[in-house]
């Protein structure tokens, strides 16, 4: 065994060990850096290969690299981590499906040579255009609405099969190299259909989806090159995101096909349409002093949380709160937010103990026993639809048991409907009291309220 | 055959992926999908390969050298921001009361 496949062979373990110690917060940051020195001595490992010769150029561009990664890290608002995530997705896809590009033309390969290569090109590719529209979606430069056409999914699926079929015929007659520059160009342009008709909503699974064919393309690449570790750490990410993002379908009571070629969001736009019901609002200082008298609030964030950037001032009205004696805890729906865990991060950011985040399953019982639901920019996810209309499109979809609180409190900027498009009944039962106002100002009213009631 | 012991790695690696994965709390979701974004930067070493061979030719220089700079922005920014977000994460308050 060379050196540079002991090394390989020591990094693999790293990236295991990393995910092991990702499973606790308090062994989370050792796992990172366990990932990092795995790929420290992976990349110090292919430098030693006697294979690489050049290295002025590859120094250079990982110091490009390392420029742009660090302040594309460390200057990125933690409301943008969505973003972030999908762009350096694309970064990586792009990277597997580029050396797939050159393997090719290096090899001309054929049989399973080449067949690893299809699928490594056709998952890059497809990953990297995927992750951008993403990113153009959650970053707003591209409408986050699902954009939805007749015969759609026709168009989509003949698009994937063509492409598919002219990988086969590569993989059987490898002479046709015509055929892979459009094999590139299906990738790239079914990538971008792939996402059109997703909703903001649904963006959660679809970023761990991509996630998982990002880590699929890597797998592939090591099947072509012959290398375990690269056929290791794909394999680990491919199989994250994967369980990802079927977490996040069953949050939503969805199935992947309904996700991918749904496009949820546009058919109930007809619903809801109707008489205007009776809402009841209150002001903040009516609202503050039922917080106040309150022995336990739960509070439910939802992605309007993170538009209004409201999660500093959400803690201090924990703080305030907490102070005054009220037990208040956060309830995190996993599917809240634009990706995963988005909630947590956004709270953490703020200093909310992390023992004050609990999840949906844990939570629901107790939410019976709360006297304050206060529900901050979230909609579907404590829809009482979910559970007593069968017709609703996101019916059998697990909720927080908001409505059974004994006063639920929804801070809102209008009476619009969430990105389900669908009404909420919760706005109109006789618990409730509709805040209308910006998240965080009413929020940071709140808090001043609470305050002077103590000083006084 | 390769073919075949390469099949046999990724079967496994994946059993054990899901079983890792499965155990990490939803609290962590989002570093953990940073991680292992990072994590799949892994194709840095792909890239290093293709662009540092002795006799690559034009294109493959190219391509090779953009794609290292993309892979070690994915790698960078990945487990940067991955430890950023960990390290916000705490059990007690922070500052007095």
């Amino acid at each position: 065994m060379s050196v540079f496949q002991a090394l390989y062979l020591v990094a693999a373990a790293l990236f295991i060990l990393a995910l092991k110690w990702m499973s606790a917060p308090a062994t989370a940051r050792r796992g990172v850096i366990s990932g990092e020195v795995g790929m420290l001595l992976a990349v110090v490992g292919t430098l030693l290969r006697h294979e690489v010769v050049n290295y002025e150029w590859i120094v250079i561009a990982l110091m490009v690299g390392a420029a742009i990664g660090v302040p594309l890290a460390l200057l990125m608002p933690m409301t943008h981590v969505p973003q972030r995530t999908a762009i350096s997705q694309a970064c990586g896809a792009f990277a597997s499906a580029l050396i797939g590009t050159a393997e090719y033309y290096r090899l001309h390969p054929h049989g399973f040579i080449m067949g690893a290569l299809a699928v490594e090109i056709l998952l890059g590719f497809l990953t990297t255009t995927a992750s951008l529209m993403a990113f153009g979606k959650l970053h707003e430069i591209l409408p986050s609405r699902p954009v939805v056409y007749k015969g759609q999914n026709f168009v989509n699926l003949a698009l994937f099969l063509i492409a598919v079929g002219i990988g086969v015929t590569l993989v059987v007659h490898p002479e046709n190299a015509l055929l892979f520059p459009i094999f590139v160009g299906l990738a790239l342009l079914f990538g971008v259909l792939l996402i059109i008709p997703i909703g903001g909503a649904d963006m959660p699974t679809v970023i761990a989806l991509l996630n998982s064919y990002a880590g699929l393309s890597a797998c592939a690449m090591g099947f072509a090159l012959d290398n375990k570790l690269l056929i290791i750490a794909g394999a680990l990410d491919g199989s994250s995101g994967f369980i990802l993002s079927i977490i996040m379908c069953r949050a939503m009571n969805r199935s992947f096909t309904n996700v991918l070629f749904g496009g949820f969001g546009q058919l109930q736009t007809t619903a809801g349409t109707g008489e205007s019901k009776p809402v009841r609002s209150a002001s903040p200082e009516e609202a503050a002093a039922i917080l106040e008298d309150a022995r336990t609030v739960v509070v439910i964030p939802g992605y309007g949380m993170a538009v209004a950037q409201a999660q500093h001032k959400i803690r201090e009205l924990h703080d305030a709160l907490t102070k005054r004696g009220v037990d208040v805890r956060f309830a995190i729906h996993p599917v809240a937010g634009r990706m995963p865990g988005h909630m947590n991060v956004l709270l953490a950011e703020a200093d909310v103990p992390y023992d004050k985040l609990i999840e949906m399953d844990d939570i629901n019982p107790e939410l019976g026993m709360t006297d304050v639901a206060l529900i901050v920019g979230a909609n579907d996810i404590v829809n009482p639809a979910a559970k007593n209309d069968p017709n609703s499109p996101i019916a059998g979809m697990p909720i927080l048991d908001a409505y059974k609180a004994r006063t639920v409190m929804i801070i809102k900027r209008g009476m619009s409907a969430g990105f389900a498009g669908i009404d909420n009944e919760l706005y109109y039962m006789p618990n409730t009291l509709m805040l209308f106002g910006d998240a965080k100002a009413f929020v940071s009213s709140l808090v001043k309220e609470i305050a002077t009631t103590v000083h006084a | 055959m390769n073919f075949e012991f390469g099949l046999y790695v990724f079967v496994l690696a994946a059993f054990l992926g899901f079983e890792l994965i499965r155990r990490v709390s939803p609290l962590l979701h989002t570093p953990l999908m940073s991680l292992t974004n990072a994590i799949a930067s892994i194709s840095v070493v792909g890239a290093i390969l293709v662009s540092g061979e002795k006799d690559a030719s034009t294109l493959s220089r190219v391509l090779g050298f953009i794609a290292v700079v993309s892979a070690t922005t994915n790698l960078v920014s990945g487990y940067l921001i991955t430890d950023r977000m960990l390290k916000m994460f705490r059990k007690r308050e922070p500052h007095k009361k």
